[in-house]
């Protein structure tokens, strides 16, 4: 139900509420509305749920987890499981 | 697909178990909220990989588990109004209501459109004039702006014939009814990542003090939910009770403001009958007063109606973390996704028919063992 699916945008029309977005899912085309990211624009990620973009996706902190896992694989090659 | 396949990659979901396992020195009990975390681990199998020491209790976070039986009547009454189209997510309409469900009374000839968005539904009103279109607006505050948008839109450019069914519930006061019973077993808490997109995360400050319990912001691909249970499992192991943010690609502290806005504008905070769990105090959404007008329980007459839940299902255990689906003796026996006996197991998000969907046959291996 809380299901919200990054999407990169394409191209953007309309303003306010009804400012509204091209968003690409992997290739897969669908309009999402922007009104609650202001801030969006084309080329940003954007997480959509029931056509709406909810949240833009920040790309350093997505980065950083990924990170994470790097330096979590490394530790655990330097101790190895009991 | 960008941000989805690099965090379902293998190799680092083992090395995330491993280090799980490398903190872990006694038994924890660890809930997800969200039913959407609830589909990817037992999905994608992440409990089998956790050590045997950290259990992962399913929580009330599946809206559509836990919209009360006498909505789901109320649902049914509209839609078989001939001057009605029913417009709802997908997921609903198998959700099965005292006597009946939205698909049978489609199949009698009810107008039930499945829609993607409520937007959807609104032009859908725009273009039948003539009609009452009305929208199951059901959800926790991660579809709460896009329902609150479509009845603004709505009210603004004057589209009457539009209406909203409300079924909107709010996470943290579950949390808190949760924490508060007496047979709570909860230890940590893994929130909703999309529900903290909308809201932020400082309203957990308050619970995570207050109960001493870890609340850890999560995300839903299986890296994400890995991650989120180490983050659970080294505060749990040090002693600490603070709210962290694993998903913060998508949550920031304070949230979506518009969206949080445009809640407050439409909606007020009222108490919720929750399926399976009972009335919690302040724990729902309802129309506010500029918007009544577009309350369709009031529109068709209906707000008084009331109906009692089958006292077999155990949902109302499974949804609070007491008791696991196959503890149940009607489990994948009386009750099948498609004959459900109640909440858990009428959605795909429901703790039961995730069980039912990947781990039934386990569970029967497991009951001839016995």
């Amino acid at each position: 139900m809380c299901l919200a699916v990054p999407g990169k945008i394409l191209s953007t029309s309309g303003e306010d509420t009804t400012r509204t977005a091209i968003v690409s899912f992997g290739g897969a085309e669908k309009e999402a509305n922007l009104a609650f990211v202001p801030e969006a624009e084309v080329g940003d990620y954007v997480l959509v749920h029931a056509g709406f973009a909810i949240s833009v996706v920040d790309p350093e902190e997505a980065t950083q987890t990924l990170e994470y896992f790097r330096q979590i694989g490394e530790l655990n090659e330097l101790e190895p499981p009991k | 697909m960008k941000y989805v396949d690099e965090y379902r990659d293998r190799g680092k979901a083992d090395a995330c178990a491993r280090a799980i396992a490398a903190v872990v020195t006694r038994p924890w009990a660890i809930m997800e909220v969200c039913g959407g975390q609830t589909h990817s681990i037992v999905r994608y199998g992440i409990d089998e990989l956790l050590p045997e020491a950290i259990t992962l209790l399913h929580g009330p976070g599946c809206p559509v588990c836990v919209t009360p039986l006498e909505l789901i009547d109320k649902a049914l009454l509209i839609a078989a109004r001939p001057e009605v189209i029913f417009c709802s997510f997908g997921d609903m309409l198998r959700v099965p209501g005292s006597g009946s469900d939205l698909f049978s009374v489609k199949a009698r000839g009810g107008d039930v459109r499945i829609v993607y968005s409520p937007l959807d539904a609104l032009r859908l009103a725009r273009e039948n004039p003539h009609r009452q279109v009305v929208f199951f607006a059901v959800g926790f505050e991660t579809t709460a702006p896009a329902n609150a948008m479509a009845v603004f839109q709505a009210a603004s450019q004057g589209i009457d014939n539009f209406s909203i069914l409300v079924s909107h519930v709010l996470v943290p006061p579950a949390i808190e009814a949760l924490l508060s019973a007496p047979d709570n077993r909860t230890q940590a808490f893994l929130a909703a990542g999309h529900v903290c997109t909308i809201m932020g995360f400082e309203e957990y400050v308050p619970l995570a003090a207050r109960y001493r319990v870890p609340i850890v912001v999560t995300g839903f691909e299986p890296l994400d939910i890995l991650q989120g249970i180490l983050m659970a499992v080294r505060q749990l192991e040090t002693g600490r009770a603070e709210v962290e943010n694993q998903y913060a690609r998508s949550v920031r502290k304070e949230g979506n403001l518009p969206a949080q806005a445009l809640i407050r504008k439409v909606f007020r905070v009222v108490p919720r009958k929750w399926r399976g769990i009972g009335e919690i105090p302040a724990s729902g959404l309802h129309l506010s007063e500029p918007f009544a007008r577009f309350d369709a329980e009031t529109r068709f007459g209906i707000a008084a109606y009331r109906a009692e839940e089958d006292s077999e299902c155990i949902s109302g255990e499974v949804l609070r973390g007491v008791k696991k689906p196959q503890q149940c003796p009607a489990f994948a026996t009386r009750c099948t996704p498609e004959r459900p006996l109640g909440a858990t197991m009428v959605s795909s998000e429901g703790a039961c028919s995730a069980y039912y969907q990947y781990r039934r046959h386990q569970a029967r291996s497991a009951a001839g063992e016995r």
